[in-house]
């Protein structure tokens, strides 16, 4: 057991067992206990009730709580599937329920950094094991037999000896009476055994997808609901001076309009979480009639300090920077003027990266009813406990008086573990006394995301006589202001390739930047990979070696995992993640030397214009080498003929269908980015608007086929959903580079004229 | 204004205004959450719908512009998930988020009532209008094929492009 599943397993250490009204069983995490849960909930709060996870009817049907938000990344099965592998029951019989956001009961509410499954593997197979053992232990006082003597199947009891055998709901009245066994000394299943881990299982939903059910947050209906739009300034921080509202509150259909004013913001780095918005809400009897009141709208806006921004500006100053002394040098290893000296061929290279926006397919949303000076909100954030804590700030009431109902999200890939829309639904509905539905249009949700930051990277790099790789140094430039750099626009001292060079230089600068940024799917790795593996990918070509080979060679250079420096920021951590132990380099060298062998690398002969490129990197404890096939014609158009994946995540992929799903899921979205996507800004405002000028892969512009291969190792399990983007953004360039001997070193390609075929 | 249209085989009045998008019609007035609203703009797909048996963007046709041709929405393939396309996208488990997926269907039913027996290509070009943030596309190829299949194996027992009455 690793630190982090240890400290989740103090804090839930009990259950609680109870019995259904009308026959059952139901068994649930008791709460830490009720001051800790108070800390948390502040003053008032309610004392914990037990959660739910487990419920047993009579007629045997298993009900099993989901805890945690679904964004697709099929959390909702998942989690349930553990549970019910080790309750040993048959999964056609389980049916799930969405839990409500609730820190008294649960723990671990959130979708980010890939933390599902490591962070629930233990804890959600043992809640299952210890209901089984509620099972037995009712079985076996039922029949007077030992214990050990019973064995289950299929939500049955079994008693080989004197063939007796009992369901679970003929047990669960009883079982309800036993008391809770220690989950530390549950034994857990043996992989072999398992019948629902490592078996696909359809997504819980998709039923109810493709049959239209309202599911998502933009589905919410509540009685006397009315809707709204929130119109705010282009520019952060900008202010309504003027809006003729009186006109607007004549429209059909329209029943309130109305000017928000907040504090201003004055910080260099905005925080991770500005808050509520200046901004003009219109509310009215469907969200037609008020986003067509909304294109009549005449606002004179106080634009404010954050006006004269741009794109240009950053770029010009980004090149100023790289000429002159970095601000700071973030880590120092070794001697790396010395070694540039010393050096048999030395290499440079100026990298960047643009803004990207999220684009969630479903737009920002969230349904909110104030009622007796509390609020009740449906909502499909990511970070549910922040945005409570947001809500509750913002409205001047505790956290115990929001109720958050968890709604599945039209996707989330980071946007929504901001929850600005969550806040804006809140206050209005707060300002109306009536039920109301927030819904931002496309274009709200592009010229309002927590962009991807973008930066710059300038490095050099040394190769000995023998082409071996001996120094290595970057000036990153980014934002943010002295120290701190805005949210996910950090590297940290660790990144890659730092301990695979002896001598290793990260220099920092960073410009002020007036828009807000945050966490986009892999979250500083879907831009860093890009830049490493294409230099690495540069050096490997100047030492005249095989980019494979290369590779292997570096990772066999690898110094031992050094203490992290105090205070330092996780590489590639993520939100919601947490500090990465560091690369394993025998893990990363499987992987890449599966994927060479799957994918055939160095042994197919391909046509002129067709070549293979590899990149691998390391993310959210997810290890991944990438092979892309391609074919570049004369004018720069790409196809992708075939991607080879090959992924160490541990031992255990638990729905194979889902994960095959989601890495090819990311793989797509990595090529979205690597083509087309960048938000540029022009006097202080985002210019894309809509998808038509933030481009995202299509159906015909979709490899035809992604191999997805797990090389399983005796490690927990890990998750899918951010570490298989980032190295295919480098595997196409670098294979773009072997077609035609045009090496890209600026997203997205499209800038340097290159299209998809 | 009141406007008769018909949807899912279902003559219905409905009284908005003429500009209003039939997306918000059917999602708000006939209450109908299947379809989806991505973009606004004709860019993402997510509204698709047929109007006539054509597939359409319904955020960029206007309830006056709907008139008599029958409107049928996902809800109109079938309420219990038999149409072979609902049947196909469960069986290869194809959505991550799912929210494109009403669009998606919808472009592929138009696809199968015109070309019951589609290949890639023909999939691509007909499908290419709807986008899937989530990149679900290897699997929405081989869903297509699929419910072809199972088309084609019930034939006379379900029509591809839905319930057109």
């Amino acid at each position: 057991m690793n630190p982090s599943e240890k400290k989740i397993m103090e804090r839930r250490s009990f259950l609680k067992v109870s019995a259904l009204a009308g026959g059952g069983l139901l068994l649930s995490w008791g709460a830490p206990n009720q001051a800790q849960a108070q800390g948390r909930g502040g003053a008032g709060a309610p004392p914990p009730n037990p959660n739910h996870y487990i419920k047993v009817a009579a007629d045997g049907t298993v009900t099993i709580t989901a805890k945690n938000p679904e964004t697709g990344q099929g959390i909702r099965t998942m989690l349930p599937m553990l549970i019910a592998e080790e309750l040993d029951v048959n999964w056609k019989n389980v049916k799930i329920e969405q839990a409500d956001f609730d820190d008294t009961k649960y723990s671990g509410q959130n979708a980010g950094g890939s933390t599902g499954t490591p962070n629930n593997w233990t804890p959600m197979r043992q809640v299952g094991a210890a209901g089984r053992a509620l099972f037995i232990a009712a079985a076996a006082q039922t029949w007077n037999v030992p214990a050990a003597e019973c064995t289950t199947a299929s939500g049955r009891v079994l008693h080989a000896g004197s063939n007796r055998s009992l369901g679970y709901g003929e047990l669960a009245t009883k079982a309800a009476t036993m008391p809770v066994p220690d989950l530390a000394g549950l034994k857990l299943k043996e992989p072999k055994d398992y019948k629902i881990i490592g078996h696909t299982q359809t997504g819980t939903d998709v039923k109810n997808i493709v049959t239209g059910k309202p599911l998502y947050a933009i589905d919410v209906k509540v009685p006397g609901m009315l809707c709204a739009v929130f119109e705010k300034c282009g520019v952060f921080g900008g202010k309504v001076t003027s809006a003729n509202l009186d006109e607007i509150k004549k429209l059909p259909g329209v029943k309130h309009a109305f000017i928000v004013e907040r504090p201003d913001v004055t910080e260099a780095v905005l925080p991770g979480e500005p808050g509520l918005e200046n901004g003009i809400a219109i509310v009215a009897d469907s969200w037609w009639y008020a986003q067509s009141a909304r294109k009549k709208l005449k606002v004179v806006w106080n634009e404010g300090p954050r006006a004269d921004q741009s794109s240009a500006a950053f770029a010009q100053k980004a090149e100023e920077m790289a000429k002159g002394t970095p601000q700071r040098v973030i880590r120092a290893d070794g001697d790396v003027d010395g070694a540039f000296k010393g050096a048999a061929k030395v290499l440079e290279a100026n990298y960047s990266y643009p803004f990207i926006s999220h684009a969630p397919l479903e737009p920002q949303g969230a349904t909110a009813h104030w009622k007796g000076g509390k609020i009740e909100i449906w909502a499909n954030s990511q970070t549910p406990s922040g945005g409570r804590r947001m809500v509750a700030q913002t409205l001047g009431i505790t956290e115990q008086d929001v109720t958050l109902h968890q709604v599945r999200a039209g996707g989330g890939f980071g946007r929504r573990l901001n929850n600005d829309y969550m806040v804006e639904a809140a206050y209005i509905a707060k300002e109306v006394g009536v039920p109301v539905k927030l819904l931002w249009s496309r274009e709200d949700d592009m010229a309002h995301d927590y962009y991807r930051p973008g930066g710059w990277q300038f490095l050099k790099a040394g190769l000995d006589a023998s082409g071996k790789l001996v120094a290595w140094q970057n000036h990153f430039i980014s934002y943010g202001d002295g120290e701190r750099f805005v949210s996910s626009g950090a590297m940290g001292p660790t990144e890659f390739p730092q301990r695979f060079v002896p001598n290793y230089k990260l220099n920092a600068s960073v410009q002020k930047l007036g828009i807000r940024t945050g966490a986009l799917r892999a979250p500083s790795s879907n831009a860093f990979a890009f830049v490493i593996q294409s230099f690495i990918d540069e050096l490997a070509h100047a030492a005249k070696k095989d980019p494979v080979q290369f590779r292997m060679e570096m990772l066999d250079s690898a110094a031992p995992v050094p203490a992290p420096p105090a205070g330092a920021a996780a590489a590639g951590g993520g939100r919601g993640g947490f500090t990465p132990p560091g690369i394993n380099p025998e893990r990363m060298k499987g992987v890449l030397q599966l994927v060479a062998e799957k994918s055939g690398w160095g042994k197919r002969t391909l046509p002129k214009g067709t070549a293979m490129g590899v990149a691998f990197h390391f993310s959210h404890q997810g290890y991944f080498a990438e092979v892309a096939e391609v074919k570049v014609d004369a004018a720069n158009k790409v196809k992708i003929n075939k991607i080879w994946v090959a992924a160490d995540v541990g031992s255990q992929i638990v729905n194979p269908s889902a994960a095959d799903n989601i890495v090819q899921g990311g793989i797509i979205d990595g090529l979205s980015e690597l083509m087309s996507q960048e938000i540029t800004l022009e006097k202080g405002r985002v210019v894309q608007s809509n998808y038509h000028q933030h481009g995202m892969v299509r159906l015909t512009q979709a490899p035809p086929a992604i191999e997805v291969h797990y090389l399983k190792s005796t490690y927990n399990p890990t998750g899918l959903g951010e570490p298989a983007l980032p190295p295919v953004l480098p595997a196409v360039a670098n294979a773009i580079f072997s077609a035609c001997g045009k090496r890209l070193r600026a997203l997205p390609l499209s800038k340097s004229g290159f299209s998809w075929a | 204004m009141a406007f008769k249209i018909n949807v899912n085989g279902r003559a219905t009045s409905v009284d908005a205004p003429g500009d209003m998008p039939l997306l918000w019609v059917i999602r708000d007035i006939l209450n109908l959450s299947g379809t989806k609203y991505g973009c606004g703009i004709g860019q993402c797909g997510a509204c698709t719908v047929h109007l006539g048996g054509v597939p359409v963007r319904s955020c960029q046709i206007p309830l006056s512009a709907v008139g008599e041709k029958p409107v049928v929405t996902l809800e109109g393939l079938s309420a219990d998930g038999t149409h072979p396309l609902q049947i196909a996208w469960q069986d290869v488990d194809v959505p991550q988020c799912g929210y494109c997926q009403s669009g998606q269907i919808m472009a592929a039913a138009a696809l199968l009532a015109k070309t019951p027996h589609p290949t890639d290509k023909d999939i691509d070009s007909a499908m290419n209008g709807v986008l899937c943030r989530c990149g679900t596309y290897v699997r929405i190829r081989q869903a297509v094929h699929k419910a072809s299949e199972l088309a084609a194996s019930h034939a006379g027992k379900s029509t591809p492009g839905g319930n057109q009455e």
